[in-house]
């Protein structure tokens, strides 16, 4: 037997990537002719400069990154191809203890749903302008990310403004925990296993769910170099075949333990298994409970999808990321390119997957007239 | 020219920094715990950050390039798409450069370059500095393998030394290697 085609990809320790740990650690990939190493990395900063000067041929990345690189938004402008929905959805809102109980006594309504919880936030901020107290604070993950996003949506939906009435940080995922323990911040949006590891220590109480936000929300993105995927559709079809044939393993109900201890695995993951093994049923813990809390791309949703694209690309707009023109909307809906996905499942899937809908707000068509129905936004 | 440079490491921040020193850039700031990070950064409002590519806080400075009522001044990576040659030695130095826009190409690229030789240097003094400690354990290994040999077998010192080395080359293993499996031997038999 030939040995695989060597292919070297980069990831973040989160519970979103294991297909692709599946796809290395149970030979799906090797059955696929791929020869695949899994680098470990610490910044989504280090994956985007790496994957750009080749060092990795592919990477776990976030998708709205996926087309901020592409149109050269943060600096670094590298034509990327995210050829698979690696994950949907995942995120979660979580607030400390402390908050949880101020909002809880101000609420009117049902805290579970974000429009009351939003409101109940604005109350919170209008009290505190009063006292001069310092602005809450919230981590995500990075500015081009669905938490970001999420984050945002939700608090201008109760009139929140997110640039003015509070403040945004970024924080490495797994430091999302310990700042909310120490009072660094007050909440946080971010991905599996940390929001279950952060209610498990009784640090955090966890509000949302990202799918009640907005669903499905594509959230990890396949990366390659769009010039080294057009030179290669083989190698990329393989490995979207073996991502495929892992996510299907994952899904399967009898193997979350075994997923759960792999991904609990330090040189993956890394933190205690039941916190992961809860994340794969969709149970948060404190009743928070999602079927959709965090998809695995599959044959059904899987599928790049040029409307998602635009979505990313729309709530970039509405918070000051990027400058609209019909050139950049054409470049930004070729990055979700389905071309690799058809090739690689076999069928060209005629019905378009689910479109994003948020928990409020208006639908999305066009992109101009729905930036329009927002009151809250910094468009430039 | 205000530097800031943000290291876990002290010592390779030193390194660093005295290099920088030497090539006279004597306003050298070093972070080297990352709690409120750009809190301080803006508060010393430096016009280039180094930071180690190790660091997890490095999203942290991204959020420095998106247009924010909090950012005094825009903030652009000097590795730049026309010098790749400069973003792959830094990158597999490990390190990063952060400046603010409008500073002049070419004393950036005197700074990168500088940054790159000593993130090399220091690496490399790890890699000896290693090596001492794991050539230290090995000879603490023989030296007990060949106490036990010296006993049980009443040979002299360098009798001892020559029978694990014949059978390391018999073997061909690490005298170290067999020293080893000679302490696991006697510790089983104790």
């Amino acid at each position: 037997m030939n040995a695989g085609r060597k292919i070297k990809i980069g990831f973040i320790p989160l519970a979103d990537a294991a297909s692709l740990f599946v796809a290395v650690d149970k030979g799906f990939a090797a059955a696929e002719g791929l020869d695949v190493e899994l680098v470990r990395e610490v910044s989504w900063s280090n994956i985007r400069d790496r994957l750009a000067i080749g060092h990795y041929d592919a990477a776990h990345l976030l998708a709205p990154m996926a087309i901020a690189s592409t149109l050269g938004l943060s600096h670094v402008k590298l034509p990327v191809a995210g050829v698979f929905n690696l994950a949907l959805n995942g995120n979660a809102i979580t607030v400390s203890p402390d908050l949880y109980a101020r909002l809880r006594d101000v609420s009117q309504g049902d805290l579970a749903d974000p429009s009351v919880s939003a409101r109940a936030l604005k109350a919170v901020i209008a009290d505190r302008d009063e006292r001069n107290a310092e602005p809450l604070t919230f981590g995500m993950t990075f500015p081009f990310s669905t938490h970001n996003y999420q984050l945002r949506y939700w608090m201008a939906e109760g009139g929140i403004d997110p640039d003015r009435d509070i403040r945004l940080v970024v924080l490495p995922p797994s430091y999302m925990v310990d700042n909310l323990a120490k009072g660094q911040v007050d909440g946080f949006c971010v991905g599996a296993p940390w929001n279950a590891v952060a209610a498990d220590k009784g640090v955090g109480v966890i509000l949302h769910p990202g799918c009640a936000i907005f669903n499905p929300a594509p959230e990890k993105t396949l990366a390659l170099r769009a010039q080294f995927a057009e030179r290669d559709p083989g190698l990329v079809e393989a490995l979207i075949r073996a991502c495929l044939k892992a996510a299907d393993f994952v899904k399967a109900n009898e193997n979350t333990n075994e997923v759960a201890a792999l991904l609990a695995r330090p040189n993956r993951v890394g933190v205690e298994p039941e916190a992961l093994r809860r994340t794969l049923d969709g149970r948060l813990g404190a009743g928070v409970e999602s079927k959709d809390y965090l998809l695995f791309g599959d044959r059904a949703n899987g599928r790049p999808d040029r409307r998602q694209a635009a979505w990313l690309f729309a709530q970039m707009l509405r918070w000051g990321q990027a400058k609209f023109s019909p050139d950049q909307l054409r470049v930004v809906e070729n990055v979700f390119t389905p071309m690799f996905f058809d090739a690689a499942a076999g069928v060209a899937l005629q019905t378009d997957t689910q479109p994003i809908a948020a928990f409020a707000g208006s639908a999305f068509e066009d992109i101009e007239s729905y930036l329009s129905t927002f009151a809250i936004g910094a468009r430039c | 020219m205000k530097i800031v440079i943000v290291d876990e490491s002290p010592i390779r921040a030193a390194i660093l920094e005295e290099g920088l020193r030497e090539a006279g850039f004597c306003d050298v700031e070093h972070i080297a715990e990352t709690r409120n990070l750009l809190k301080r950064v803006y508060a010393i409002d430096p016009e280039i950050i180094l930071i180690d590519l190790e660091n997890p806080s490095r999203d942290e400075l991204e959020q420095m390039f998106q247009v924010s009522r909090a950012v005094r001044r825009p903030v652009a990576m000097f590795v730049d798409q026309s010098d790749s040659a400069s973003i792959q030695a830094s990158v597999d130095a490990g390190v990063s450069a952060y400046i603010v826009d409008g500073l002049k190409k070419e004393r950036i690229k005197s700074i990168l370059d500088l940054c790159v030789s000593r993130f090399n240097a220091f690496a490399k003094l790890q890699t000896e500095l290693d090596r001492a400690k794991s050539d230290l354990e090995e000879r603490k290994t023989i030296d007990r393998a060949k106490g036990i040999l010296m006993k049980a077998k009443k040979l002299s010192e360098d009798e001892a030394y020559k029978l694990m080395r014949g059978v390391a080359m018999r073997e061909s293993k690490k005298i170290a290697e067999i020293a080893q499996s000679i302490i696991t031997a006697s510790e089983l038999l104790k």
